[in-house]
């Protein structure tokens, strides 16, 4: 057998034994449901048939849809400012000096600790939605882009300099493929935190999504079923925002920044 | 046919030749009060056109640091650096550093390394010029791989290639074979010197290998420890390929590790 079919083989089977993991901890999880007394807990088959009951009523696709709009909407204005400004800052030095306190004491404020001041300046709706996640977005993406920029090495910027490069073309083709793939690494964590924000924001500040979805289920007659549906609706949903930034790594012109030489 | 080095070895010559490059009473000074480190004390030195010199000295001396000064990048505390009778300001394209094999744009392939500097030209000028250094530095094969793919003297390759395409006057090396192995490392002295015969550069080359400065140079300049002064200067009398066994080879040699203060014994 040759080298790379081995390699493919052992993928393939390592691929099938997280399936084969995922099946098993399905029926530990429908035994576990099926032995206890009290019937709140769904178990994997009553939330199957809560998500094809969420999808016959057109439920399960407006609520992912309302959900990725305040995500990508909060995000994408997030990164549209984050990225200049942090990349700005990184820069000159004594900006950095200068923000940096101010950075320092917004970072550990929880996202949600700004729904009561979201709700005030947007009222209950998606506006409001938009900003936490625009807020939980900026700061991280601000720092990325700020370190992305200090981390640059000074040869890549003088050898720049040395072929007689503009400024704006010291920035173009320099600054800009030298941070790239560490804002790309900043953009998959962010949209993470993005994802955890939404399902919180939506439980107080809108009436849609599916994280209104999960509340909604449980005050509207304990539908567990529904709420654990929501649930998993959300880990499939941030799996694949994951790997769709993910697959921006594998860019020849940016992959470099992940290898260990 | 007897090649312009050997020339100049065989009767060295001074006024024959033009000066490229003129440093006048540089000194360098880091920080300030208590914490300064004094790194250059009253350097001067001349290089003609086309000449080959090696700053020999040794680790953390300060030969670096005074080839950031005359390449621009370092204004010095004190002094000034001339090229060609202009006072020197900071980096020209007509005069290429090129760094150890960090240097080389890790988002660029090969070609697109080699280019960097050829943004002005028409593409197809371009393309051709890009071709001619692949060749010349022996990357034929490898236009399209990125600098990870490549082995660190095939990066030393691409960043010398990527200097020479510019077509500048001269070249400053820091230590650029330093982190390659010892078998590379002949290799790439054998083709620095293939390459500096067909192109004539100026180069000033920085390092703290006596024989790989007696291999190459035609003049040594014998740096001391810091703060950095002009030790001695040796020429390097003897033509191009150089035989590394020959007496006078060696005489050079050891001339040079005496004026370090090493013994010649381990």
């Amino acid at each position: 057998m040759s080298p790379l079919l081995r390699v493919g083989s052992v993928a393939r089977l390592s691929r099938l034994g997280s399936v084969a993991f995922v099946a098993v901890l399905l029926v530990v999880w429908h035994v576990a449901i099926t032995l206890q007394e009290s019937p709140i807990l769904p178990g994997p088959l009553a939330v199957a048939s809560g998500l094809i009951e969420l999808f016959t009523q057109g439920l399960l696709l407006k609520y992912v849809v309302a959900s990725l709009f305040r995500v990508t909407w909060g995000f994408l204005a997030a990164a549209v400012l984050a990225i200049p400004v942090g990349l700005t800052i990184g820069w000159y030095r004594r900006a950095e000096m200068a923000f940096n306190p101010l950075i320092q004491v917004l970072r550990p404020i929880s996202p949600l600790a700004w729904i009561p001041i979201a709700i005030l300046w947007f009222g209950v709706g998606d506006m409001a939605a938009i900003f936490l996640i625009f807020l939980a977005s900026f700061l991280p993406l601000t720092v990325t882009a700020m370190n992305a920029v200090a981390g640059i090495p000074e040869v890549y910027l003088n050898a720049g300099r040395n072929f007689g490069l503009r400024p704006a073309h010291i920035v173009t083709r320099v600054l800009y493929p030298a941070v790239t793939p560490q804002l790309i690494l900043g953009l998959r964590i962010t949209i993470g935190i993005a994802w955890l924000v939404v399902v919180a924001a939506e439980m107080i500040a809108v009436n849609s999504g599916l994280g209104f979805l999960i509340v909604d289920a449980r005050n509207a007659g304990n539908r567990y079923d529904l709420v654990v549906a929501g649930m998993v609706m959300i880990g499939l949903i941030g799996l694949l925002l994951d790997l769709g930034i993910r697959s921006l790594e594998r860019i020849p012109s940016v992959s470099w920044g992940y290898s260990d030489d | 046919m007897i090649s312009a080095a050997a020339q100049r070895g065989s009767a060295p010559n001074p006024n024959a030749f033009k000066t490229k490059l003129r440093a006048d009473h540089i000194s360098m000074v880091f920080g300030r009060g208590p914490d300064s480190v004094h790194v250059l004390d009253d350097i001067s030195l001349e290089v003609d056109e086309g000449e080959f010199v090696c700053l020999l000295g040794p680790s953390g001396c300060g030969k670096s640091t005074m080839l950031n000064v005359v390449a621009g990048f370092l204004s010095p505390t004190r002094g000034q650096v001339r090229i060609d009778g202009e006072l020197v300001s900071g980096p020209d394209r007509r005069r290429i550093f090129v760094f150890q094999e960090r240097g080389v744009f890790p988002w660029l392939t090969v070609e697109g390394n080699i280019g960097f500097g050829l943004s002005a030209l028409a593409e197809s000028d371009r393309r051709q010029r890009v071709a001619h250094y692949v060749e010349l530095v022996g990357l034929k094969g490898f236009e399209k791989a990125y600098p990870r793919e490549l082995s660190g003297g095939m990066k030393q390759r691409v960043e010398v290639a990527r200097a020479l395409a510019v077509n500048p006057d001269m070249l400053f090396l820091d230590e650029p074979f330093g982190a390659l192995d010892s078998i590379t490392r002949l290799i790439m002295r054998v083709e620095l010197l293939r390459i500096w015969g067909a192109e004539r550069k100026t180069i000033v080359f920085v390092t703290h290998d006596i024989d790989e400065a007696v291999q190459l140079a035609d003049r040594v300049i014998v740096m001391s420890a810091r703060p950095a002064r002009i030790q001695r200067i040796v020429d390097i009398d003897i033509p191009h390929p150089r035989d590394i066994s020959s007496l006078k080879y060696l005489g050079l040699r050891d001339g040079i590790l005496q004026a370090i203060g090493l013994a010649h014994k381990v």
